[in-house]
């Protein structure tokens, strides 16, 4: 019984979950002492923070539609971070699927459900080759891909802004593009519930009606199958154990007769892919168009954070997105009701990360507690 | 003809000044075998430091100063984490890179009754511009050396840092325990002191390039001020392989570009823009791609050190 209760605590100790639990309860009283030293009551701070996410079938809606891009992102970022490879470049890819989502969503006019289906899949090649590009240039030139995916994260931020600028694409009086077309939405019964049928049934269904207020997409659903599908890659195929063995060693896979340059590009390729759907789910479920763009928006590199907390984990990302999505969706609430500084959230979001990258230290603490209590059972 | 190019030279060195000091904080932490990616976050908490020192203290230099200070404090966390914890270089600057943001912000809204955005320092208060009506307006001396301090002190920074890196025993030390800490270690060297010091080193560098964007360039802080520039001194820093004087040009090809661009966007000539702005970013790739030859990072770049490893 007593070994056994050990062997739990070691597990504990060791599982990289725990790991990341205690990171974000770090990183949330973190944001708390922040609050407090500005002056602000943080336990009224984190109701208004959870109300904003729990307190209306709407808002689970909006918490789930900011989520969703993020999980895609962070899912760009764990398959190349399995192999290896670190993809700084899920903000470039993200913006080309979206710029090539809204060209082929406006100018292409097919059937519903087949412009749905082209859309993504060129968003996904585009994006695709955009992320093989990076691969590429480390695998032939050694370039490493961090630079190369930087490189590429400005050439998509003008190339965006350039061709949205463009006449034909920009809408009058905006920079903005145009909207696609309705054939193109992934938005869920987009036509219906602004029809007169629609409204009449959904005012006899209130909780339907107040979360068909938000843009309800299939995003989140797609979000799912692709954690499912980069985790089978991942984990049951040949492929996708050729890729995790280049990750673990370079050296060694090239010796077990796998092509290493081969793999790199292939992994880029997915995980650009993958991004690129990110790009494709916001502007067909949400934004419908691209703008242009004076800064990055971020999509990337916070999928970046979503990964680290999901702890390069398929599945890891839909709970780190849905946290995430969540503080950045209600999180800017603490402004409105408390006037507190929302940028908290991002003081919340960098402690976590950062308690994720020392898990010695984070190791350190749980032995020392664990030491203590096993003194004070002696006693 | 002389004096547009005379702008443009001037251009480019006021926006490559920002990533020189950037760029140079990179240098010195990677030599010491410490990855920074955390370069943004330091740069944003410099120039939003530096901006509202400078707004409260109308001192720019004690304000620049303050800056330093801060993207110091900032590396201090990047160095515990990733020198005392062994941590994963990169993603404990990820970390900085959102806790600067955060922080910067956070504290502009405390600071300017809910803004995001600094109050504007005042002209007198900005930068000094040491050769300040010493030509006649707009001739070609004019409009290439009336610059801020701040451009005149990032060239001497290269120097220096050069100077240090190269040739004295402090810079022999820095790039021993950035190739081969373990050797560094067995000669008596003490490889966490000297990458603290590094990693430290280089938040200063950073926040005095904020702070050249925010008290020389413009002259206030907002959110979206530096987004991204760390990250060009980094690619720089990695163009220059690794060297103060390499990523002093790599800057100024990236400088230059946006010196090009605001020229012709104030020429009204219809070439545009967006791709002229692409080109710094699709040079660096081509040049990496074989015109320089291949760039080696610092052997142990990257690798933490844990006394009494293998």
């Amino acid at each position: 019984m007593a070994s056994n209760k050990s062997s739990l605590k070691e597990k504990l100790i060791s599982s990289s979950l725990s790991f990341t639990l205690f990171s974000v309860l770090v990183g949330l009283i973190t944001g708390a002492i922040a609050l407090l030293i500005a002056g602000y009551n943080p336990l009224e701070a984190y109701g208004v923070i959870l109300r904003g996410i729990f307190s209306k079938p709407k808002y689970i809606a909006w918490t789930i539609i900011y989520a969703t891009p993020l999980i895609m992102t962070g899912l760009s970022v764990t398959f190349a971070f399995r192999t290896g490879l670190f993809n700084i470049g899920a903000e470039g890819q993200f913006i080309i699927g979206a710029l090539v989502a809204t060209l082929i969503g406006y100018f292409l006019n097919l059937p519903p459900v087949i412009h749905v289906i082209v859309v993504f899949l060129t968003a996904a090649i585009a994006s695709g080759i955009w992320g093989g590009i990076a691969g590429y240039l480390k695998a032939k030139f050694g370039i490493h891909e961090v630079i190369a995916t930087i490189m590429l994260n400005w050439i998509a931020l003008y190339l965006n802004t350039y061709i949205v600028m463009l006449p034909g694409f920009k809408r009058p009086e905006s920079e903005s593009s145009y909207k696609i077309l309705d054939s193109a939405s992934t938005m869920i019964l987009k036509g219906w519930k602004e029809s007169e049928a629609g409204i009449q049934w959904l005012s006899n269904h209130p909780i339907l009606k107040d979360i068909f207020k938000a843009p309800v997409n299939w995003g989140f659903l797609i979000a799912i199958l692709l954690a499912a599908l980069v985790w089978y890659i991942l984990n049951k195929t040949t492929l996708g154990y050729e890729l995790r063995s280049v990750g673990f060693n370079k050296y060694a896979a090239e010796y077990g007769g796998i092509n290493v340059d081969k793999s790199m590009v292939t992994s880029m390729v997915i995980a650009g892919a993958l991004a690129g759907i990110a790009g494709a789910v916001q502007v067909t479920g949400y934004t419908e168009c691209v703008s242009k763009l004076a800064a990055m928006e971020g999509y990337g590199f916070d999928g970046i954070a979503v990964s680290l907390i999901g702890g390069n984990t398929a599945f890891g990302n839909i709970f780190a997105g849905l946290l995430f999505g969540a503080l950045k969706y209600a999180g800017p609430n603490i402004q409105f009701a408390l006037n507190a500084p929302a940028e908290m959230v991002d003081i919340v979001i960098g402690t976590i990360v950062f308690f994720i990258a020392i898990p010695k230290f984070v190791k350190m603490v749980f032995t020392t507690f664990a030491k203590e209590r096993g003194e004070k059972n002696v006693k | 003809m002389l004096n547009s190019l005379a702008f443009i030279i001037g251009t480019t060195l006021m926006y490559s000044t920002p990533l020189i000091y950037t760029a140079l904080g990179g240098v010195v932490s990677e030599n010491s075998g410490v990855v920074n990616i955390g370069l943004e976050g330091m740069m944003t908490i410099g120039a939003f430091i530096g901006a509202t020192v400078g707004y409260y203290s109308g001192n720019p230099w004690l304000a620049f100063l303050a800056a330093g200070i801060a993207g110091g404090v900032l590396a201090l966390l990047h160095a515990v984490a990733s020198v005392t914890f062994a941590a994963d270089q990169v993603v404990s600057g990820i970390a900085i890179n959102f806790l600067g943001a955060g922080i910067s912000l956070f504290l502009s809204r405390m600071f300017f009754s809910g803004s995001v955005m600094t109050k504007p320092i005042s002209l007198d208060h900005k930068m000094p511009r040491p050769f300040n009506n010493m030509f006649a307006e707009n001739s070609f001396f004019d409009l290439v050396l009336n610059q801020y301090a701040t451009v005149y002190l990032a060239f001497i920074l290269v120097l220096v840092l050069w100077y240090v890196l190269y040739k004295t025993k402090l810079g022999l030390r820095i790039r021993a325990v950035g190739e081969h800490p373990r050797a560094a270690d067995t000669l008596g060297i003490d490889v966490f002191k000297i990458r603290y010091l590094a990693v430290i080193l280089s938040g200063v560098f950073a926040g005095f390039g904020g702070a050249a964007m925010s008290l020389a360039i413009v002259s206030n802080f907002r959110p979206t001020l530096i987004s991204g520039h760390g990250f060009i001194a980094l690619a720089a820093m990695i163009f220059g392989k690794w060297r103060p004087q390499g990523a002093m040009w790599a800057c100024l090809l990236f400088g230059a570009a946006q010196g090009i661009a605001v020229y012709l966007g104030s020429t009204g000539i219809q070439i545009p823009t967006q791709l002229l702005s692409m080109l710094p970013y699709v040079l660096t790739l081509l040049i990496l791609m074989g015109f320089v030859g291949k760039a080696t990072a610092p052997a142990a770049d990257g690798v933490p050190y844990e006394k009494g490893g293998k």
